[in-house]
């Protein structure tokens, strides 16, 4: 199970200002999604926005891909997509629109229980501080078998990971993406990233009370 | 001179490497160092090289200290987490180890203990950071250091990788984060390498050309199929395809000298790496002309 919330003010702010089309998830709604603050959001940059789609699991790729054709010319139009939902979500929309800059709107946090619809390539660790914006939509922790933050290790030949020859190289991905979206000084200009494990104990571990009085 | 003063003045180095035993018998190891006094200006002791479990770098990089030679302590983040790296940097410290050289290492699945924990809680860049850190008397949260290690850090690249660009970036982050040296993977291909310090003299850091002594035709094809970054060519492979057993030493010294003239022209040093062959790094040095 997972809850997700709104990512830091100025930085969603920031992505505001950069025409976006807007994606929000309706799945896996009955555990937590920060809607009303979404819509507030929203409703102070309207005047931003390109358009927005409301899709229930959009974790199904199938579904969301024909979902979304409909909106091909706004999202056409738009400079960034901003998305609300947990990190696949965010991650399938990525890999849907491979021309735009694809930003996470929401930090993903783990819960305790039972979670997940269907089988799934993409996956999102619930760390509580979303690094898709900084990697092109592909996610760090889950597609690199280091969980490495700051950049590829030496190890990957011919795109593929040292650890298994089927599987890619998460950061030759990434580094691909940017490239492509001419982002890839977002890498070179980050600062050094480090994990922070309390997150989740802090937001989460301790009292799961206020997730519901949210 | 020590080894710092020595990169740091513009000096051309060489390093080699000892790779510690698994066990306890070092007594072989550092003799073979000790011939090399003089002629190497710093050994790098690897931290379980290629995942295997083995002795500490640590504890033999001490070692190499009592015996008056130079340590480049390798320290990676497949094992240990951010307390446990800042504690062993400090040990390192008192235990009169000055060279590190960071890496964020090989997965566990690559050596003999698969089923281990991979740790990476951090990665070569914030390891060098936080080895910045506790330099300038902090631990990585802030909190205060009873007195001050010092280092040189060093960190690794590898100039034939396929893209390059991400290497390069991460080079730079690296120099950002406190590296002051680099030592590369083995160059199998000097006109490669020279590209490659043609993109990177603009950061004016030392480079030490890094050197993989061929040991025979089955281990370059083997690098070449699984070794990122390293290609040997096909004339290399030849020529120790068809050295007889006896006479695949004195081919493999003629290939790295070959290589290290190529190389000294374009790079402040060179890193031996002779992975159980170092017996012949004094043939190496010599037949390059140190």
């Amino acid at each position: 199970m997972l809850i997700t919330k709104l990512k830091n003010k100025e930085e969603l702010l920031a992505s505001f200002e950069k025409k976006p089309f807007i994606i929000k998830c309706f799945g896996c709604k009955e555990v937590y999604f920060p809607e009303d603050k979404i819509e507030e959001l929203l409703k102070e940059n309207e005047s931003k926005i390109t358009g927005v789609a409301r899709l229930d699991y959009l974790c199904r790729e199938e579904f969301s891909k024909l979902y979304l054709a409909k909106y091909g010319q706004q999202i056409k139009n738009s400079g960034v997509v901003i998305v609300f939902s947990c990190g696949v979500g965010v991650q399938v929309i990525a890999k849907l629109c491979p021309e735009k800059e694809v930003l996470a709107g929401c930090d993903t946090y783990y819960l305790d229980g039972f979670q997940g619809l269907s089988v799934q390539d993409l996956n999102c660790e619930q760390c509580g501080e979303c690094y898709l914006n900084y990697t092109g939509g592909i996610c760090p922790i889950t597609a690199c078998s280091k969980g490495l933050l700051n950049g590829q290790c030496g190890g990957a030949k011919n795109g593929k990971c040292e650890v298994n020859v089927e599987m890619d190289c998460g950061w030759e991905l990434i580094y691909k993406k940017l490239k492509g979206l001419k982002l890839e000084n977002v890498t070179k200009q980050s600062k050094v990233l480090i994990r922070n494990y309390k997150r989740i104990l802090d937001e989460l571990g301790y009292n799961k009370d206020h997730i519901k009085e949210e | 001179m020590d080894f710092a003063k020595k990169i740091q003045s513009g000096q051309f180095v060489i390093t080699s490497e000892i790779g510690p035993p698994k066990g306890v018998e070092i007594e072989g190891a550092l003799k073979e160092a000790e011939t090399l006094k003089g002629k190497v200006d710093a050994f790098n002791v690897t931290d379980l090289q290629s995942s295997v479990m083995k002795l500490g770098s640590l504890a033999t990089c001490r070692l190499l200290v009592e015996r008056g030679l130079e340590p480049i302590f390798q320290i990676t983040c497949r094992d240990r987490n951010r307390l446990a790296l800042q504690s062993d940097l400090l040990s390192a410290y008192v235990l009169g180890i000055r060279n590190v050289l960071v890496l964020t290492g090989d997965h566990p699945v690559l050596g003999d203990h698969p089923q281990a924990k991979p740790v990476f809680d951090l990665d070569s860049i914030s390891l060098l950071k936080a080895a910045t850190g506790l330099m300038e008397g902090k631990d990585m949260v802030g909190n205060d250091l009873v007195g001050k290690p010092e280092f040189l850090l060093g960190a690794v690249v590898n100039p034939s990788a396929d893209p390059l660009e991400p290497q390069i970036i991460k080079m730079e982050k690296k120099i950002q984060a406190g590296a002051k040296f680099f030592q590369t993977q083995a160059i199998y291909d000097v006109k490669s390498f020279e590209n490659f310090m043609n993109i990177v003299k603009k950061f004016n850091v030392p480079i030490l050309g890094g050197i993989v002594l061929l040991k025979s035709a089955g281990m370059a094809k083997f690098m070449n199929e699984k070794v990122a970054g390293i290609n040997v060519p096909d004339k290399y492979i030849a020529m120790m395809a068809e050295a007889s057993k006896e006479d695949r030493p004195k081919v493999s010294v003629q290939i790295a000298a070959e290589l290290i003239k190529g190389m000294k022209g374009l790079c402040q040093g060179i890193h031996i790496m002779p992975l159980g062959w170092e017996k012949h790094v004094p043939s190496v040095l010599q037949e390059s002309g140190f």
